[in-house]
């Protein structure tokens, strides 16, 4: 890493613990019990596990609902989708890698050329069977920051007799979001996306809804997810959810970064899903002709950190199923990265981060402009 | 004199139930901070430092976790903990096989987990053979080689019981199941850093690990998966194609590291601490008994690991022995099935007087336990159960010489 201190910008991979949150990890750390057990110890993890639930429950708007804890958004996905039985699963087609792979065989609702989800498509694929549906809709995307209409979708599988799971990850303490006002029946969340531990995350469900667990053995979760609760990972989960509500109300200033930064480009950047409403603190832009590849490698070099599409395929950087199902051809697709801003951005990054990519941008351009005279 | 300021710097209630759970060592605590703020980047983000030096922490970890148990770090999978690693290994494999093989064989003492993940199974069609256990807790051979059949795909059985702490003959059960081609799964979350585990030497197929079971963090585990012959499994979480495709979801770095640190350390004090503690079982096991009778040990008396104690303390009632010795955090079984009032499935499966059942409370001996504190836990316990047998009627009868036996218990 560079000598400067690195900047970091890539907030919907992971975010820094809060301090709140890693205080409270580390003071469960210090001595709990297992939240099973009936002694002393046992009794105060869980105290401190029901504590949590209450916080994530309140941020998430829940108040009417369960919060089953999980290891993270990813198992929260796979439970929603796995563990509602004998429902047709209808996906936006650019859902999350972990809902699209825990039904395999879903109908999949393309996205219009703005990102959204296609209403009228989705209200047809509804129309067209028998069995009732699972629909999940994310809230907004990981990669373009798109917001869902969320509300609309629950309107239209309503009509239909449909469930409604929402991946809320990316949404939640960046968006007034609210389980019980926009009707779900069930939403799943992370931890480590709104300055948590990883290895905690939430499947919230509609009170009475019967889930069938995928981890079994040992009551706990109310019999829909065994396993010793992870206690600090719960507790900071906790201590991020409390913090992270009171900043949707703040998070223009993340807004402000985000478009300032996308206003020093300029017509050099091309930037996805300005057409829809995008969460405050996600870019998804094009510097058409570098493949992103180049650019994360380069803008590493700078100490600055950014993403090339999601984390979470392995290995390789493949091309978008985001921009795909966006109608976004695919060199420009493939030369886009994302900035996402958090809760530790400051002015400085957005300066650094212009600097970084105009001069990027201006060395490339140099390069072809020598080859095309040689 | 020196002894009254020990006992008096005792915390209460003594920690005596290191079979729930453990005590995260400063140690394991100290190497996890720096993932949390600093070094706070997703594994699996490849475009920039902050992920690589996550996903290098990570992989460092992997190696640790590897060689405590004699495997390879590409063997290693991390899963949220020993629960579902149990239901990824047991699940999965039988999954992935379905097509040839439909019978799958375990112990009727497994933990909640191991059972009704084979529960679960059957709902889907397969066969499961639930294997008796001898009054010592430990599988006869013998019927485990009558139960395997050409169709059995798996069999489960834990290196260390939860409850008991008996020590099942791993290398026996792995030597039968390579010969006849089966799949060798072995819970061993109470077992690693307590007793000397080996994959290769013990030809197991199929290993779960947990980390707050060694004074690790709570929310992480692994299973440990056999290569060479290869053991394939479907995945329980998919989506993102981590570990291999066997187990999808950011992994927490913390977490993955802190387990690391807890396999090295164990790793590195399991000679020292396995006598430690086994001598300090022996002290509660001595003090207690040298001064109470009629107290039963639950479980072979050698084949066990040290800092297990399973006792029954014969004509007490167990709920009020339990609320007696509130200064001592113990459990009168598992952890996961303490708050219901049943009474073991495994001492029941184990043949243990039913009333017995009843009044068994298991002693964790951990890293963390002193002298001071099993003195304090014998003193205790000769304490209570002298004055709840002076209230007890069944106590008055056994003085009177009634045989308990005869009389017909109600259902409660």
């Amino acid at each position: 890493m560079t000598a400067t201190p690195p900047i970091y910008c890539d907030y919907n991979a992971t975010a820094p613990v809060r301090p709140a949150a890693a205080a409270a990890v580390v003071a469960a750390l210090e001595g709990l019990g297992n939240p099973s057990s009936v002694h002393a110890p046992g009794r105060a993890a869980w105290a401190v596990v029901e504590r949590a639930r209450c916080a994530v429950t309140s941020l998430a708007g829940a108040v009417s609902a369960d919060v089953v804890f999980t290891s993270g958004a990813s198992e929260a996905n796979n439970l929603a989708l796995c563990g509602i039985a004998g429902r047709r699963p209808v996906l936006s087609a650019i859902e999350h890698d972990s809902v699209l792979a825990a039904a395999p065989d879903a109908v999949l609702v393309p996205v219009l050329a703005d990102g959204r989800i296609d209403l009228d498509a989705l209200e047809a694929a509804l129309a067209g069977s028998g069995r009732p549906a699972l629909v999940s809709v994310m809230a907004a995307n990981n990669e373009t920051g798109v917001i869902q209409p969320v509300a609309a979708v629950v309107a239209i599988a309503r009509r239909h007799g449909a469930l409604v799971h929402c991946d809320a990850v990316q949404a939640v303490g960046r968006l007034p979001l609210a389980f019980d006002a926009l009707d779900l029946d069930l939403m799943s969340l992370s931890a480590h996306k709104i300055g948590g531990p990883a290895g905690a995350g939430a499947l919230i469900l509609r009170q009475g809804l019967e889930l069938l667990p995928q981890i079994v053995g040992g009551g706990q979760e109310k019999r829909r997810r065994a396993g010793t609760e992870n206690v600090p990972g719960i507790a900071g989960f906790g201590a991020a959810a409390a913090e992270a509500a009171g900043e949707v109300a703040k998070i223009d200033r993340q807004a402000v970064l985000r478009d300032r930064f996308e206003a020093a480009l300029g017509a050099l950047a091309v930037v996805h899903g300005t057409l829809a409403p995008r969460l405050a603190n996600t870019s998804c832009l094009s510097m058409p002709g570098v493949a992103a590849e180049t650019q994360v490698m380069a803008f590493d070099l700078d100490g600055i950190a950014v993403g090339a599409g999601s984390a979470c395929s392995s290995g390789k950087i493949a091309t978008s199923h985001v921009l795909a199902a966006m109608g976004i051809a695919r060199p420009l697709a493939d030369a886009a990265i994302r900035v996402s801003f958090g809760w530790a951005s400051r002015d400085d990054d957005v300066d650094l981060l212009v600097d970084a990519w105009k001069t990027l941008h201006r060395r490339v351009a140099g390069e072809a402009a020598q080859k095309s005279a040689a | 004199m020196a002894e009254v300021n020990e006992r008096a710097n005792i915390k209460l209630p003594v920690y005596l139930d290191n079979q729930a759970t453990t005590p995260t060592d400063p140690r394991v605590v100290e190497a996890m901070l720096p993932f949390f703020t600093k070094k706070f980047g997703n594994p699996h983000s490849r475009s920039h430092a902050f992920g690589w030096e996550a996903e290098e922490a990570v992989e460092a970890a992997r190696s640790e976790v590897a060689s405590i148990i004699g495997a390879d770090p590409k063997e290693i999978v991390f899963t949220s903990g020993a629960t579902e690693s149990n239901n990824l290994a047991i699940k999965g494999v039988a999954r992935f096989y379905e097509d040839r093989k439909r019978h799958i064989i375990t112990v009727q003492t497994e933990h909640k987990c191991v059972i009704d993940s084979c529960r679960a199974l059957e709902q889907e069609g397969f066969e499961v053979t639930y294997l008796p256990v001898r009054p010592d807790g430990l599988i006869e051979l013998d019927v485990l080689v009558d139960a395997i059949r050409d169709d059995t795909v798996l069999v489960s059985v834990m290196g260390v019981h939860n409850e008991i702490g008996i020590i099942q003959p791993l290398a026996e059960i792995g030597a039968l199941c390579r010969e006849r081609g089966v799949f060798f799964h072995s819970d061993c979350a109470q077992a690693v850093g307590k007793i000397p585990l080996d994959v290769n030497d013990m030809k197991i197929d199929l290993m779960s690990i947990s980390g707050h079971k060694i004074y690790g963090p709570m929310g992480i585990g692994a299973l440990y998966v056999r290569r060479r012959p290869r053991v394939r499994l479907r995945a329980l979480i998919s989506g993102g194609g981590q570990e291999r495709g066997m187990r999808s979801g950011t992994l927490p770095a913390p977490l993955c590291v802190g387990l690391g640190a807890a396999c090295r350390i164990a790793q590195q004090e399991m000679p020292a601490e396995a006598e430690r503690t086994g001598m300090l079982a022996r002290r509660l096991y001595d003090g207690i008994t040298s001064q109470i009778s009629d107290v039963i040990l639950n479980g072979d008396a050698e084949k066990r690991v040290p800092g297990n104690l399973n006792l029954s303390f014969a004509y007490v009632e167990g709920e009020s022995m339990m609320m007696a010795v509130k200064d001592l955090a113990v459990s009168s079984g598992s952890a996961c099935t303490s708050t219901s009032l049943e009474p073991s499935y495994v001492l029941r499966a184990m043949g243990v007087d039913r009333e017995l059942t009843h009044t068994s409370i298991r002693f964790g001996i951990g890293r963390f336990n002193t002298k001071a504190e099993i003195d304090y836990a014998v003193e205790t316990i000769v304490d209570h159960v002298g004055r709840l047998r002076e209230m007890s009627p069944l106590w008055e009868m056994v003085q009177e010489g009634i045989d308990l036996k005869s009389i017909q218990w109600s259902e409660h």
